[in-house]
């Protein structure tokens, strides 16, 4: 159809593509934070026995990290020759944004520093994460500057950076995940050994892997290139570092041996073995297909207080059918009893239609006008009652 | 944990209206990602009109009648557009029927305009980038004009048929109605755009 729009032979640009492609690819490295974010800020209370310091604050910095995520994507082409003003606007944008990262840190911090930590496996690996994602986002902050970036610019120094914002950043947190959900999922326990070897190898390996390649980057080693001469000055720490990626490597191991034995042997659980305040932890563990029997009555931030044997419930809702309770944004007040919609084989035949309208709308634009016909079709009859 | 009861719901109604209801907040969603859609159409028309050396480029503006009457029409059909959405309310059947039926053809005459538009805007899609962002903001809007009519055909043969006295549909009426005021208020930017704009 003649849209070649990043072709230069064509009329297109390829640095609309390279504007394209960051603008997608930055926020979404921040999209990968986000449910981390959520993890440890769940997890943690559990293991200090207190809530979370400054919930708001978190939120808001949460909410400030998804907006600012938008407009840095820049940085990723400080050495494309784009013009010297808006190179500085993005230096500016990208370094606001450890502001909104260092408050998530601080509520961390402090929450750790006002309660009394219990160092099981996922605290561990909220720690490992605490420290791994600062050292990532204090280069962050370095290469957000446009000389010292010039200069590293596609080196080994960017790759430690980027594995260090997003192994601890992501990983870190959902290995934490996986250890402190396994029980409500499996109904049993991982085992508290393993997790700490898998913990202290996975650890060691990941710095021992990835901060010599801070210095790789620096003495100049450029990435993308599969082997290097021996003669070049990199070689003694480049193959340090392919050693302790072995490390690393043993860690998961033994994080996966875990995962397989404690699914059938480990040691039963119960509904909440760490004393948690979350809702999840008011049934039983594996939760039956329906969660609850019937819906919870939440009144604070935390569900579930120590020591209580009973949960508040609504009752009421019909059992003969999908009933919903709506309520009020704010305050969650009952308003209505909603019907929730029954089996229905409609939405699977408007998700065919749809994918044949917008393939076909490859080959010809007529594919948008004929092929809605059928979309229409099915979306009547789903909405049918 | 043991249940404790503490909240019956047994009294609640069926359904909400407005706020109270699902449906109504997908519609005010569905209304901010459309309205989304067309601001960034409109501003795609300012960005390329700053950067013309002229503007219509090699075209003169749209001719007058089509768009004009038509905003006419927009802006008269809000009224009966109203009232069914009150009768919705009120769950008075017989005026939602008759209503739904007047809506139907008040949104059927604005696409016969929306022909009469096409033909007027004195420049074809193909001829040059103000061509473009000229049949893309008037097709996007036709979508929405299109796919309001078809929502509100469906709802009119639900109305009448055994399924319609039913408070969740005269909900979907009432939503119905809201989209229809939005199809009509996203309308205004977009004709001051093609129309007048391009005569200043």
């Amino acid at each position: 159809m003649g849209t070649h729009f990043y072709n230069p032979a064509e009329g297109g640009d390829a640095l609309l593509w390279q504007h394209l492609f960051w603008f997608f690819g930055h926020p979404e490295v921040y999209i990968i934070f986000l449910p981390a974010v959520g993890m440890v800020s769940t997890i943690l209370p559990a293991f200090v026995g207190r809530p979370l310091f400054g919930y708001m604050l978190l939120v808001m910095a949460l909410i400030t990290t998804g907006v600012l995520s938008f407009g840095l994507w820049v940085h990723h082409m400080f050495t494309v020759g784009l013009p010297r003003l808006g190179e500085s606007f993005f230096t500016a944008s990208s370094m606001s944004i450890a502001l909104p990262a260092g408050v998530q840190i601080v509520c961390w911090l402090a929450t750790l520093w006002a309660g009394k930590p219990v160092y099981k496996t996922p605290l561990l690996f909220v720690l490992g994460f605490i420290v791994t994602f600062v050292m990532g986002g204090l280069t962050g902050v370095m290469v957000a500057s446009v000389p010292f970036d010039t200069q590293v610019h596609d080196t080994y120094f960017v790759v430690a950076h980027f594995h260090y914002v997003l192994i601890g950043g992501a990983v870190f947190p959902l290995l934490a995940a996986i250890h402190y959900w396994f029980p409500k999922i499996t109904g049993r326990m991982m085992s508290e050994r393993l997790g700490r070897w898998s913990f202290w190898l996975i650890f060691s390996g990941f710095h021992l892997t990835f901060f010599p390649m801070h210095l790789l980057g620096l003495l100049g080693m450029p990435r993308r290139i599969y082997t290097y001469q021996p003669e070049l000055p990199w070689a003694g720490l480049n193959l340090f570092v392919s050693l302790s990626a072995l490390i690393l490597f043993a860690g998961f191991l033994i994080f996966f041996v875990n995962i397989l034995r404690s699914w059938n042997d480990g040691l039963p659980g119960g509904d909440n073995p760490w004393g948690a305040t979350t809702l999840e932890w008011a049934t039983a563990s594996p939760p039956p297909s329906y969660n609850f029997r019937r819906i919870p009555v939440v009144s604070g931030r935390e569900a579930l207080s120590a020591g209580e044997e009973d949960l508040p419930v609504v009752a009421g809702l019909r059992t003969d059918r999908r009933e919903l309770l709506v309520t009020s944004v704010v305050e969650a007040l009952p308003q209505a009893r909603e019907s929730s919609t029954s089996d229905s084989v409609w939405p699977f035949w408007a998700a065919v239609a749809t994918s044949v309208l917008f393939i076909w709308s490859i080959f010809t634009p007529w594919a948008v006008v004929w092929g809605s016909i059928p979309v229409a079709v099915t979306l009547v009859g789903w909405f049918w009652p | 944990m043991r249940d404790r009861v503490v909240l019956d719901a047994s009294g609640l109604p069926l359904h909400g209206s407005g706020a109270e209801s699902p449906t109504w907040w997908a519609t005010l969603a569905f209304m901010l990602i459309e309205g989304t859609g067309f601001a960034l159409a409109i501003a795609v028309y300012l960005y390329l009109m700053s950067l013309a050396p002229e503007w219509p480029l090699q075209a003169p503006p749209p001719d007058l009648w089509a768009g004009t009457s038509l905003t006419l029409l927009l802006i008269a059909s809000v009224v009966p557009n109203i009232l069914v959405g009150r009768w919705a309310q009120q769950r008075n059947l017989r005026r939602v029927r008759i209503g739904l039926v007047v809506m139907t053809l008040l949104g059927i005459a604005p696409l016969i305009l929306r022909a009469f538009e096409f033909t007027t805007l004195n420049i074809r899609w193909d001829d040059n980038a103000y061509g473009s962002i000229l049949w893309m903001l008037l097709g996007l809007h036709t979508t929405h004009i299109l796919t309001d009519v078809v929502d509100t055909v469906v709802l009119a043969c639900l109305m009448f048929s055994r399924l319609g006295d039913n408070t969740r549909r005269f909900g979907d009426v009432e939503d119905n109605c809201l989209y229809w005021n939005f199809v009509v208020v996203a309308w205004l930017p977009l004709y001051g755009c093609i129309y007048w704009l391009a005569r200043l």
